[in-house]
């Protein structure tokens, strides 16, 4: 008998809501099996990472505000992605976002200190949008494949940073890091830990929603994705809009990593590069592109993390276990959603 | 639409599990330990810098038994992640909270500020607060010594240096390794690389390699793994540990010697004063006559009479009557930047920003 992979003739709704909730549920089944090999209660281990994760308003505070870099960057790389441009570079945009804000606090102090943040964001923006811009010209002029470039150019703005708060722009007293942003120019904080940042993040899903869904930009964006053949009839400039897409999505990964470092660090420190731009393409791949959907999956994300700590503290596991839990949700989520598009075959091999 | 309503189904789900788990947490009793909070940048596996620090965890749980109960966070990123970890510890009822990294500080002074009732300790840096303590310790005198033993057995004087970030400590480091190399050899030299981090397995082994390459043929280290170590001797060449007692993890007589942390003789007293309610606020900076720092047994190849030398100059800084960063000190320009007969104070030290003479490098 063999077993082959076909593509399903029709997106079953039905497999679309069964699919993924069977793959979490085995993910669960998994993560117990490790936590059992580690003498730990499963049902309690898990307990204590949702009450780690939402317990209290604390914890619900610091799980939104881990929760939304991962929303912008996974809108912002869910842009690209739309066109079937793999930008695995959101790291490297976030980074440059902190970079241009942490440019402008320092440096831009003509400016006149109200001014600094909203200045600082936009700079950011910028930065990130320049640097995503780079990869897209590359493809759009001499297909220069785009999954190598975003990558690399992320290690560029990594050391580029380090460079900057280490070496460059570094705070006196031997301090790793750069001056501390002055305190009137800082994001504030809105409910306990919860900064301004999530009306940034909020405004951005509905304005992409109806940029993506309700406008002609967003129809061709789709087009070129689906079937750049029939786009090219259409009319529709791929170049174009795949330097526009990128230029997009580079601004809101910046975006996203000036609002973070305004709201938290309030300088260039080390940690800034944490990985958000990373997870975002998970965000972005598991929210299947959907603008709304991303804010479930981003909060679901940061309760991984956030309620990972729990797991040392309640359960007294190593922390490396958290990570393992992690992983063990995602794989599952990531491989199931093949037979949302694809059924199996089973077919008899004839007698001969 | 189909993912969004998938993603609902979860939410709910999930929800209904955070009900659940709801009330479920147990009123403290009256004998409950004194819990104590404990942060690492990494993990206790490390056998570097977390280790030493658990090591001295470990003698808090032996020595208080149990009176106390331990919660350990391990890798915990040095960004928000940081004060969420101490809030974590603070809401799960720790009364004191220690974390072993430079920049915790920031975040640890601001999780300080919100929870007036929890002492605080924080390793390696320079901010404090009515709550919270730092603390830390002279270093540079093994920094020293172990100087002094890698240029005895050098046959080409070219000193290596795997350094992790140009902060003062590390500098402070570099500056004690050099001097004790060069009182030895007046003519060694010691090369600095920068890692950028402090926990990079393969990193610190590229910058042990780098400077091997350069003809370095012995590699000391301010990093928290043993891979720069091994590099040299896996090179044939020699090394100088760094926290732990390198030469018995590595199993090796080339790791000529270890400056080591004993982190145990701070915090014991630290939790001791929490329990009683005597605690108060400090900066401490304790060396030898503390026990905060040592050397590990020096390795059967460095002679007997150099190793009775060694001892002789710990000696005196032990009883106080020599230290370091006395006397004339230059720059690696030139520049003198202590006249002769001047003792270095605590401030200067803990701000050093530039190289002395004889290291090959730049701070910047």
């Amino acid at each position: 008998m063999r077993v082959v992979v076909e593509k399903r003739d029709t997106r079953s709704k039905r497999m679309a809501i069964l699919i993924p909730l069977v793959s979490f549920i085995v993910s669960l089944m998994l993560g117990a099996i490790v936590l059992i090999a580690s003498k730990s209660n499963p049902l309690q281990a898990y307990g204590a990472m949702l009450n780690g994760a939402f317990g209290n308003a604390r914890r619900f505070q610091y799980t939104i505000v881990e929760s939304l870099p991962l929303l912008m960057c996974g809108l912002g790389v869910g842009i690209a992605f739309r066109l079937k441009f793999w930008n695995i570079g959101a790291e490297g945009q976030y980074v440059w976002g902190a970079i241009g804000i942490t440019w402008v606090m320092q440096f831009w102090r003509f400016l006149p200190v109200p001014m600094l943040l909203p200045v600082g964001l936009a700079v950011g923006m910028t930065l990130g949008a320049l640097w995503a811009g780079v990869p897209g010209f590359l493809k759009a002029q001499w297909s220069v494949d785009e999954t190598l470039t975003t990558l690399m150019l992320n290690y560029v703005a990594i050391g580029l940073a380090e460079y900057l708060y280490i070496n460059k722009w570094k705070a006196p007293l031997g301090n790793m890091g750069t001056p501390e942003f002055p305190r009137e120019a800082w994001l504030p904080q809105i409910w306990g830990k919860v900064h301004a940042g999530i009306f940034i993040a909020l405004a951005l899903v509905v304005l992409l929603w109806f940029l993506l869904y309700k406008t002609r930009w967003g129809f061709e964006l789709n087009m070129i994705g689906k079937n750049p053949k029939a786009a090219r009839y259409q009319g529709v400039s791929i170049k174009r809009n795949i330097v526009l897409a990128m230029i997009l999505s580079g601004a809101i990964c910046g975006l996203s990593g000036s609002v973070n470092t305004a709201a938290i660090a309030h300088r260039l420190t080390k940690g800034v590069n944490a990985g958000y731009g990373f997870t975002g393409i998970i965000i972005a791949w598991m929210s299947g592109l959907n603008p709304f959907a991303s804010i479930l999956v981003a909060v679901v994300m940061a309760a991984l993390t956030t309620g990972a700590d729990a797991l040392q503290i309640a359960m007294k596991l190593p922390e490396s276990m958290g990570e393992v839990l992690q992983g063990l949700v995602l794989i599952p989520l990531l491989a199931g959603s093949i037979f949302v598009e694809h059924k199996l075959k089973f077919i008899k091999k004839e007698a001969a | 639409m189909k993912k969004l309503s998938v993603l609902l189904v979860l939410l709910l789900l999930s929800t209904t599990l955070i009900f659940a788990q709801g009330g479920k947490e147990a009123a403290p009793k009256a004998d409950e330990p004194f819990k104590v909070g404990v942060i690492y940048i990494s993990s206790p596996g490390d056998m570097g810098y977390s280790y030493m620090h658990d090591q001295g965890t470990k003698a808090a749980e032996a020595y208080f038994g149990d009176k106390i109960e331990v919660i350990r966070m391990e890798n915990v990123p040095e960004n928000d992640g940081a004060a969420r970890a101490m809030e974590q510890l603070v809401d799960a009822g720790c009364k004191i909270v220690f974390a072993n990294s430079y920049n915790y500080q920031d975040y640890m002074l601001q999780v300080a500020k919100e929870n007036p009732d929890v002492y605080f300790e924080h390793c390696s840096g320079y901010l404090s607060n009515p709550n919270m303590s730092n603390y830390f310790g002279r270093m540079y005198q093994m920094r020293y010594l172990s100087g002094m033993i890698a240029a005895k057995m050098s046959t080409s004087g070219k000193l290596g240096y795997v350094g992790a970030f140009n902060t003062p400590e590390v500098v402070r480091g570099i500056n004690a390794f050099a001097l004790g190399a060069r009182a030895i050899n007046p003519k060694a030299t010691v090369t600095v690389v920068w890692t950028n981090t402090w926990y990079d397995p393969s990193l610190e082994r590229q910058g042990a390699i780098a400077l091997l390459d350069q003809g370095a043929d012995v590699i000391a280290q301010h990093q928290d793994t043993t891979e720069p170590a091994k590099a040299a001797i896996e090179r044939g060449k020699l090394a100088v540990g760094y926290n732990a007692d390198f030469r018995s993890i590595v199993g090796s007589d080339s790791v000529l010697v270890s400056p080591m942390w004993n982190w145990g003789n701070y915090m014991i007293p630290a939790i001791e004063s929490a329990i009683n309610g005597t605690w108060k606020q400090q900066s401490y900076w304790g060396g030898l006559e503390d026990d905060m720092v040592k050397l590990s047994p020096i390795s059967p190849l460095v002679p007997k009479d150099f190793q009775a030398q060694v001892m002789a100059k710990q000696d005196e800084i032990a009883k106080g009557s020599w230290d370091v960063f006395w006397g004339e000190l230059k720059d690696n320009t030139g520049a003198v930047r202590q006249k002769a007969g001047e003792k270095m104070a605590d401030d200067k030290m803990l701000t050093m920003d530039w190289f002395v003479e004889g290291v090959i490098g730049s701070v910047k």
